[in-house]
């Protein structure tokens, strides 16, 4: 039979405040376990939890980011249910009337086609404390900095077909909460996670299957790894004519496969009520419209521009626009070194993205900043440097030696574009393949990529290529 | 609607709640008693009424994002039964 895959995600955002959602702790990350959560966070008795603004104007850009209806009267929830690392045994959730409502965004398939994804809700909450096993005997630390952190939890419509499709979506949502700067995106950290609810059905059915899901997925790779395990998983169960349980499944990275979370706490029973200890949040026309004026230019704007401005293809401009920091970069070293884009694209995203890879570095962390690039394009534009010798410059700068200038000056890369040097080399070179000059000469013109190869490697590549190639040429057409 | 003595022993797992096996008649009736006059209310027509979320007809007021709390561990952990290295230790909640 064939099957389709029906996903939704659950996106969990860290919102960038400085202090928590409902109290003045700090939000920062790495601080000595249980020094950043104060008597509202650990829930202790007579305390009043009380809304952070910021986390408010977070959420309303988010919605106006994907064109969803803003709640204008939204209302906070109790989720209850009980684990050591929510000191309140509830979660300040929302459940009926969440801050935003229906919006969608696109998403680039690998055909090169898009597809809109629907959102169905973004909402506020507070994240939990952590839970470290394994280090005490017999017992749990817990960690309450995390908890109290805002969250904006953004709910998909099950309007994905594919691993690949969720991995693009999840990328969008990512590129988005980033560009608006709502969130750092740090999945190490735990700033951005994902749950994903999988299903499959025969093609053609109309009602879903039962779904699973899937738990604790913290990078784009896993997203894409744990659905496609599940997918078989569920094809073998229904194929042995046996039934998919609704539960929650976590995925296991290591062994590469998903199994059941059930326990005996398996009835989520959150029962959700209004929390009597937060009023209605309202929120005026013009505080939205607001947000809607100061939204930045966002991933596919920013694409939908470089393809107009700087003429690049569809997919450059994608790759370089669904990073910021990435964009940033890209966007500065075509200011600064006044290169063609084109080229400054490929640099970016060839040279750059494969170092940055190899040493495991953000583009924010790489020791070849925009401006050393710009330098480095500068010299290629203005032939100091082929674009052979910049690979060189590029390592050399990648290593600390210093910016373009100083190491084509302590390299001695300066290409030679001195007419009568590369011609005394070139007359060498002809003096001491006598038997190639007349093949060459006799009509075999595959040889003349051997007296370039030879001439380039007497001037260890720093001889212009074009003057050699018409030097060559006049030289043996004599 | 009227509970009967698996749903009590439910609810009250998960409110952790310990109860005493020979109350719980008592308990399924109490709590049925209590259904019963939701139910009351539920047969009130409130299709022209806008749901209340809270008693007082006010709006949240906002707190301006910034850090106001100062690290007080020492004196929230004094209470605390377990304590190491800063962490809280309860009971391990996974074998």
């Amino acid at each position: 039979m064939e099957w389709e895959t029906v996903i939704g995600l659950e996106i969990h955002a860290q919102l960038a405040t400085k202090s928590k959602i409902f109290s003045g702790a700090s939000t920062a990350y790495g601080a000595e376990p249980n020094t950043q959560a104060c008597a509202v966070d650990l829930g202790l008795p007579g305390v009043l939890p009380v809304l952070n603004k910021e986390a408010v104007a977070m959420a309303v850009k988010f919605g106006v980011a994907i064109d969803a209806e803003i709640g204008k009267r939204s209302v906070f929830a109790r989720k209850n249910y009980f684990y050591p690392d929510l000191p309140k045994g509830y979660q300040i959730s929302q459940f009926e009337l969440p801050i935003v409502g229906l919006g969608h965004l696109d998403i680039e398939l690998e055909d090169g086609s898009t597809k809109t994804v629907g959102v169905t809700r973004a909402h506020l909450e507070e994240d939990a404390g952590k839970s470290l096993h394994g280090e005490f005997q017999g017992m749990t630390g817990i960690d309450l900095n995390r908890a109290g952190t805002p969250l904006l939890e953004i709910v998909s419509e099950p309007d994905m077909r594919s691993a690949k499709e969720a991995v693009a979506y999840m990328r969008k949502i990512h590129s988005i909460v980033t560009y608006l700067g709502i969130c750092d995106g740090n999945m190490q950290e735990g700033s951005f996670r994902c749950d994903a609810n999988v299903s499959i059905r025969p093609k053609g059915q109309e009602e879903y299957g039962t779904r699973a899901e899937l738990k604790n997925i913290n990078s784009f790779r896993f997203v894409e790894k744990a659905i496609n395990i599940e997918v078989e998983r569920q094809i073998d169960v229904l194929e042995s004519g046996g039934k998919v349980v609704q539960e929650t499944r976590l995925y296991d990275a290591d062994k590469d496969e998903t199994r059941s979370m059930r326990s005996k706490e398996e009835a989520n029973d959150y029962r959700y009520f209004p929390d009597p200890d937060l009023l209605p949040v309202e929120i005026e026309d013009g505080f939205i419209e607001a947000a809607r004026a100061a939204l930045p230019e966002l991933p596919d704007q920013k694409k939908q521009r470089y393809i107009a401005d700087f003429g690049l293809p569809s997919y450059d401009a994608g790759v370089l626009t669904a990073d910021r920091e990435t964009a940033l970069f890209f966007e500065q070293v075509v200011e600064k070194s006044g290169a063609d884009a084109k080229l400054c694209a490929n640099w970016v995203q060839g040279e750059l993205s494969a170092a940055l890879n190899k040493d495991g570095l953000e583009i924010a962390q790489s020791p070849v900043n925009a401006e050393m690039m710009s330098g480095m394009m500068q010299r290629m534009a203005d032939n100091t440097i082929s674009g052979k010798i910049a690979k060189q410059v590029f390592q050399a700068m990648w290593a600390g030696e210093g910016d373009a200038d100083a190491v084509i000056e302590a390299k001695g890369l300066k290409q030679i574009t001195d007419s009568g040097a590369i011609e005394t080399i070139i007359d060498d070179i002809l003096a001491n393949n006598a038997a190639q000059v007349e093949q060459y000469r006799g009509g075999n013109e595959k040889v003349f990529g051997f007296f370039v190869g030879q001439v380039m490697k007497a001037s260890q590549g720093k001889a212009n290529p074009q003057q050699v190639n018409e030097l060559l040429k006049s030289k043996l057409q004599a | 609607m009227s509970l009967d003595k698996a749903d009590v022993v439910k609810i009250a797992h998960l409110a952790r709640i310990a109860i005493d096996e020979e109350m719980i008649p008592e308990y399924t009736n109490n709590l049925s008693g209590i259904l019963e006059l939701v139910e009351q209310m539920n047969a009130v027509d409130t299709d022209a009424v806008a749901p209340m979320a809270h008693p007082l007809d006010m709006v949240q007021r906002l707190r301006e994002d910034q850090v106001s709390e100062e690290n007080q561990r020492d004196k929230f952990q004094e209470i605390s039964p377990k304590v190491e290295n800063g962490l809280f230790l309860v009971p391990q909640v996974i074998e």
